[in-house]
């Protein structure tokens, strides 16, 4: 290799560089300046979809930061782990929301809260994430449909195990006119997050809550 | 003067990044269900193109020819990621709704074309304005492109309008028509195609049109020139 050669690539590096460096500053200081602002947002955000199940007179402890993980592929429906919050007044225990993923949506994972109380009836059901077809699967989205609220009070026993399923399934949940298969998904995957409740209650309120990632940094 | 028109003139019709260099579509298509999304994901490319424009244009001196593209695209993700933090903190809720579109705006070719074509040959202030009109330009088709799709596919206009100005948007929303029962296709990719090429041949009739009126104009004058020969 000519040295002329070096010589012009090394000095080429070193602009690229300079801009790279100057780039990565302004990124990186931004992430920095926004970083605790993005994480109450999203905190906020939460509350807000977790106060609209559970009305905030109703418990007095941190929500947000009351949760466990579970991982449970065959009754909550996804590998990963998934959340659940813990809503309590005083000692005792007023509710769980359990996040929980319906897997067999008409447009893949259905992804939603479904709030129990300590008495095994629902608070209610929200979906936080689908992809089901605009107009028609979509109405179990609560923006579009008040669909959802037929789960409110709800329990294993009301209807009972043939109950939980839709209309045209022999159950007492109705479906959608065109679409049967996103309601489908959803009773099933609220009645599974029951029949989980019913058997993990325990585990669920006395495990330890996650530590904030904060904390944890200064152990 | 007739410069800074003619770079108004270009990013606005002539050569409207939407409507005549297609560049964009992947954010175009998707995000245009509605006015809002339109409008939101518009001003985002608006304000990457004027920074990218600028940015460009100041360093086009230090610039070497070979290594021109990695720095438009560092230039770009740069101010692209920046813009995503700055909303995703202060305009949280919007965030929500563009957020898995706002990075898609690295991918605009529109924005590295203008680095190219126009900010790397030319002075600041010309750059910044081809930036904003280019970026206004584009705008303009997601915003009239996502009333066609949210009107046909909803009845409504304006739907959702908190999100970008607040609670008090509320009442912005228009609904066009009752009880309307929606129309599948104009809120599903189709209808984002149908729709962008309605636009671009009403663009191209309305070009022909003023074509043939100045032709019409033109041709007595060159009558009357030539008949004293």
């Amino acid at each position: 290799m000519s040295h002329a050669l070096l010589r012009h690539m090394s000095v080429t590096a070193v602009v690229l560089g300079l801009f790279a460096f100057t780039g990565t500053l302004l990124v990186s200081s931004t992430n920095l300046m926004t970083e605790e602002r993005i994480a109450e947002n999203e905190k906020a955000a939460l509350l807000q979809t977790l106060n609209t199940l559970i009305p905030r007179q109703q418990y007095d402890n941190d929500l947000t930061s009351d949760r466990i993980a579970v991982v449970n592929k065959e009754w909550l429906g996804s590998s990963q782990a998934l959340m659940i919050y813990r809503a309590r007044l005083g000692q005792k225990t007023v509710a769980a929301i359990m996040t929980v993923v319906a897997p067999d949506g008409y447009n893949g994972n259905i992804r939603m809260l479904v709030a129990i109380k300590a008495d095994e009836s629902l608070y209610g059901v929200r979906v936080l994430q689908h992809r089901e077809t605009p107009g028609l699967g979509d109405g179990i989205d609560v923006d579009r449909s008040p669909w959802v609220h037929q789960f409110d009070g709800r329990s294993l026993t009301d209807p009972d195990e043939l109950g939980w399923n839709v209309v045209k399934d022999g159950g007492v949940f109705d479906q959608f006119t065109g679409a049967t298969i996103s309601p489908r998904a959803v009773v099933k995957a609220v009645h599974q997050a029951l029949l989980y409740y019913h058997r993990h209650r325990q585990m669920i309120f006395s495990t330890p809550a996650i530590m904030p990632e904060k904390e944890r940094k200064h152990e | 003067m007739s410069d800074y028109r003619q770079i108004t003139r270009q990013g606005l019709w002539e050569n409207n990044p939407a409507l005549v260099q297609i560049l964009g579509m992947c954010p175009l298509l998707a995000v245009t269900t509605t006015v809002i999304n339109g409008l939101g994901l518009g001003l985002a490319t608006l304000l990457t193109l004027v920074l990218s424009n600028g940015t460009v244009s100041l360093i086009r001196g230090w610039l070497r020819p070979e290594i021109r593209i990695p720095v438009f695209v560092l230039v770009i993700a740069a101010i692209v990621t920046t813009i995503e933090l700055l909303m995703n903190a202060y305009l949280h809720d919007l965030y929500k709704v563009l957020g898995i579109f706002i990075p898609l705006i690295v991918t605009n070719c529109a924005i590295i074309a203008r680095a190219e074509a126009f900010a790397a040959k030319n002075p600041l202030l010309p750059s910044l304005l081809d930036g904003f009109m280019m970026g206004l330009g584009f705008t303009l088709v997601l915003v009239v492109l996502g009333a066609l799709r949210e009107s046909l596919g909803q009845g409504t206009l304006l739907a959702h309008a908190h999100l970008m100005f607040g609670d008090a948007a509320r009442g912005l929303q228009i609904t066009l028509v009752d009880d309307y029962g929606g129309f599948l296709l104009a809120i599903l990719p189709p209808g984002a195609f149908i729709g962008l090429g309605l636009l671009i041949a009403i663009k191209n009739v309305i070009d022909e049109r003023r074509q043939q009126a100045d032709s019409a104009v033109k041709a007595p004058a060159a009558v009357a020139v030539e008949n004293p020969a």
